[in-house]
């Protein structure tokens, strides 16, 4: 076999991987892989920052649910990627990142560009590699992908130095994997399966509470099948919206700080929480002690680590998410589906007493809620929908009725605000032919905006609308609820111009100040396909997310809209009817 | 100054022998920020593997064991029970032993069968192996004549193998 180069043979092992689009930014330690990518079918979408690189390959990854691959160089270009991999670990997204790294040589020499990038990313990634072998390459590629992408998905690091990718080697194909250490649980319990079913059977209260989990094990279609064949209300979190339909008669929307009465309310009046694909992270359960206090617990996860961590569990069922709920419904088997009436007309009347509510005057400002629903109208909910994080992104997750999952791509997790517009262009370059929505704040957007010229230049039509209030949202409205309304630093000001400022970027710049002006601004933004958008709403400074339930407070006490608090009525242990 | 010792718990951890698995183990440590109070690391039986005596001082190690079995080169992990294992570890220590005094270090010395391995006109150093327990005997006798060097190499310990203990004692019973 004739030698390759290492730089060759990680452009070829790529391509074995099915990898058809990378994001990256080159440099001087990486520029020998770009040389073999130059004549690769690889498409590489050239990002103006590693963090717009790396947040791009995990908007595709979620929207196609295959592995996203970056690749950037050494030193500044590795450091840049250190929150996209850590928002990939928080959020279980598979990713591949590629690093360029200075000659062997030179390691550890403080040499130009040079960063310890495997022990600076040890805790961002699930697994990193230093090859310091060319023969080595097309196993490491071909292991990462596998890790990246089985058991708990995550983000996986390949650091290459320069001499490495120029040597040669006539090693090109990957010998078969050999990890000893890393054996995913797939498959349930069979035993804890069944303890799980006669649970569910018996259950008057029951909850079937679900997350990203479920998304990324592709468990959509099982989930809802088992929902209606066991009649269980379902509660979808902020990374699992979309993983159970919204429009359903048994769906509660989403639990948590932010969530709706019904579903935070379910959870504690529950005799059963069925948890599969989700954590009991701190934003779901409030106050641990007074969380769902009646419950007893099944939890289903990938990761033995999730389970029992924060909330004692009374069947803990180990597993792929698909697979686990697959076998819930096998040993369901041709059970009479409970009616559960008392209870699915209580959460009705909750839903009914507690609406997720906002006034939008004719007159008044834009209310942020009122343009998520025009854009969800004009869309008829056909839209992909990305999110920065803060208010706006809360307010989405709300108001948007998703019906499918990998429609909705968030930085749930690690919250880092500017991960919209990268994760949009990702999304957008993933599914070319879907409609992108990126939804955002103009804290966030003027944290990544330079990625629309990324958008511009390589061709990727993204929609984004900016709900600007002129300040740090969600964290202003921290400081009126418990600093006494002392805005300390979180005023943006009044610039930049967005029209202008999106014109300039080679983008579509419109703007809407009042509320007539939201619908048709919106059509114009949908009737233009060759360009990136960016829509400006003049939204209410002053408008806040409700419900809300404090951090580290019980979820037994709801606050609904601004002074109105509504405590939940306690339920005796004892009680057995709905 | 300091606060109250904390539970020691001993982890016996099979990993895979590459580079920088001990920085990836020690750093789930950190983070939680446990202290490591003493790490021994060798080859063992299969080949490419290596095992890790890590006595960590933790008031509990659920979480911290569940993350370190995520570690793609971590192949298994037990918690020692005490009652149920056995520990060892190695000591160099030189004392200090004027002529006037040194045969009573030696007397000392020879009471915890611990080796001389280098003498010099005022000092003696030797090499004592055993459990924790009896080394820490051994340095509170040895210490009021004054200790120059001290050196230990971390717990190495094994979990008894109770099939077999159990049908000893049934032999001598």
């Amino acid at each position: 076999m004739t030698n390759k180069t290492g730089a060759e043979i990680l452009i070829a092992s790529l391509e074995r991987e099915g990898v058809t689009t990378v994001f990256g930014v080159p440099g001087g330690a990486i520029l020998a892989a770009y040389d073999p990518l130059y004549d690769s079918p690889i498409r590489h979408i050239l990002a103006r920052h590693e963090q717009g690189a790396g947040h791009m390959a995990e908007g595709y990854a979620w929207a196609t649910g295959e592995v996203g691959v970056c690749i950037v160089t050494s030193g500044p270009g590795a450091t840049n990627l250190i929150t996209p991999l850590t928002n990939a670990l928080t959020d279980s997204v598979p990713l591949v990142a590629i690093t360029g790294q200075v000659s062997t040589q030179s390691v550890g020499n403080d040499a130009f560009q040079e960063a310890y990038t495997v022990g600076v990313t040890m805790s961002a990634t699930k697994h990193n590699y230093f090859v310091t072998d060319p023969d080595d390459i097309a196993d490491v590629i071909h292991e990462a992908f596998h890790i990246a992408s089985t058991g708990r998905p995550g983000p996986v690091l390949i650091d290459l130095p320069k001499d490495i990718l120029a040597a040669t080697s006539n090693t090109h194909e990957p010998r078969e994997i050999v990890l000893p250490g890393y054996k995913p649980s797939t498959e349930g319990h069979p035993l804890k399966i069944n303890q799980a079913i006669a649970m569910i059977d018996s259950s008057i209260r029951p909850v079937l509470y679900i997350g990203g989990g479920i998304i990324k094990a592709n468990a959509h279609d099982e989930v809802r099948k088992l929902a209606e064949a066991a009649n269980l209300p379902v509660v979808t979190t902020l990374m699992g919206r979309g993983a159970f339909p919204d429009n359903h008669r048994l769906a509660l929307g989403m639990p948590g700080m932010h969530g709706n009465y019904t579903a935070i309310t379910a959870m504690q009046e529950s005799d059963l929480l069925i948890g599969i694909g989700v954590r009991f992270d701190d934003r779901v359960t409030g106050d641990l002690d007074s969380f769902a206090p009646d419950a007893k617990v099944i939890h289903a996860d990938v990761d033995p680590a999730e389970i029992g961590k924060n909330r004692a569990v009374d069947v803990p069922i180990v597993g792929d998410a698909r697979r686990v709920t697959e076998q819930l419904l096998e040993a369901w088997g041709d059970r009479q589906t409970p009616d559960r009436a008392g209870w699915l007309a209580r959460l009705h009347e909750w839903q009914q007493t507690y609406p997720l509510a906002y006034e939008q005057q004719p007159d008044g400002p834009i209310k942020p809620q009122y343009v998520i629903e025009e854009i969800y109208r004009l869309t008829e909910g056909d839209a992909t929908i990305v999110a920065g994080v803060g208010q706006h992104q809360m307010w989405v997750a709300q108001f948007w009725k998703f019906d499918e999952p990998r429609r909705w791509i968030n930085s749930g997790g690690l919250g880092t605000m500017g991960y919209a517009i990268p994760a949009a262009v990702g999304a957008k370059t993933g599914r070319p032919d879907d409609l992108v929505w990126a939804i955002d704040g103009d804290g966030c957007f003027q944290m990544t905006l330079q990625e629309l010229i990324t958008a511009s230049t390589e061709g990727i039509p993204v929609k984004i609308a900016v709900l600007n209030n002129g300040s740090l949202g969600l964290v202003k409205q921290w400081q009126k609820l418990f600093y006494n309304g002392r805005l300390s630093a979180t005023m943006l000001g009044d610039h930049p111009d967005y029209v202008q400022l999106a014109e300039g970027m080679g983008c579509v710049g419109l703007r809407a100040q009042t509320p007539a002006e939201v619908a048709p601004v919106i059509e114009k933004a949908l009737s233009i396909s060759d360009r990136p958008v960016v829509v400006e709403f003049v939204v209410d400074p002053e408008e806040m997310v409700f419900p809300m339930v404090p951090a580290g407070r019980t979820n037994d006490e709801v606050v609904v809209r601004p002074g109105e608090v509504v405590k939940r009525k306690n339920v005796s242990r004892l009680d057995t009817t709905a | 100054m300091s606060s109250l010792p904390q539970a020691q718990h001993t982890l016996s951890v099979l990993v895979e022998d590459k580079p920088g698995v001990l920085a990836r183990v020690s750093l789930l440590l950190a983070r939680r920020g446990f202290n490591i109070h003493s790490l021994a690391v060798g080859p063992a039986r299969e080949e490419g593997t290596a095992l890790m005596t890590i006595v960590v001082e933790a008031p509990e190690l659920e979480q911290v064991k569940k993350q370190l079995h995520k570690l793609i080169n971590v192949v298994k992990i037990t918690e020692l029970d005490p009652a149920h294992s056995f520990e060892r570890e190695i000591m160099m220590v030189r004392v200090s032993a004027p002529p006037s005094r040194r045969s009573e270090v030696i007397e000392v010395a020879s009471l915890f069968k611990a080796v001389p391995v280098d003498a010099a006109p005022t000092t003696i150093a030797f090499v004592v192996t055993g459990d924790p327990m009896k080394l820490r005997n051994f340095l509170n006798l040895v210490r009021p004549f004054g200790i120059t060097d001290l050196v230990k190499s971390g717990r190495i310990a094994m979990a008894r193998d109770m099939k077999t203990q159990s049908e000893t004692l049934r032999a001598i019973g």
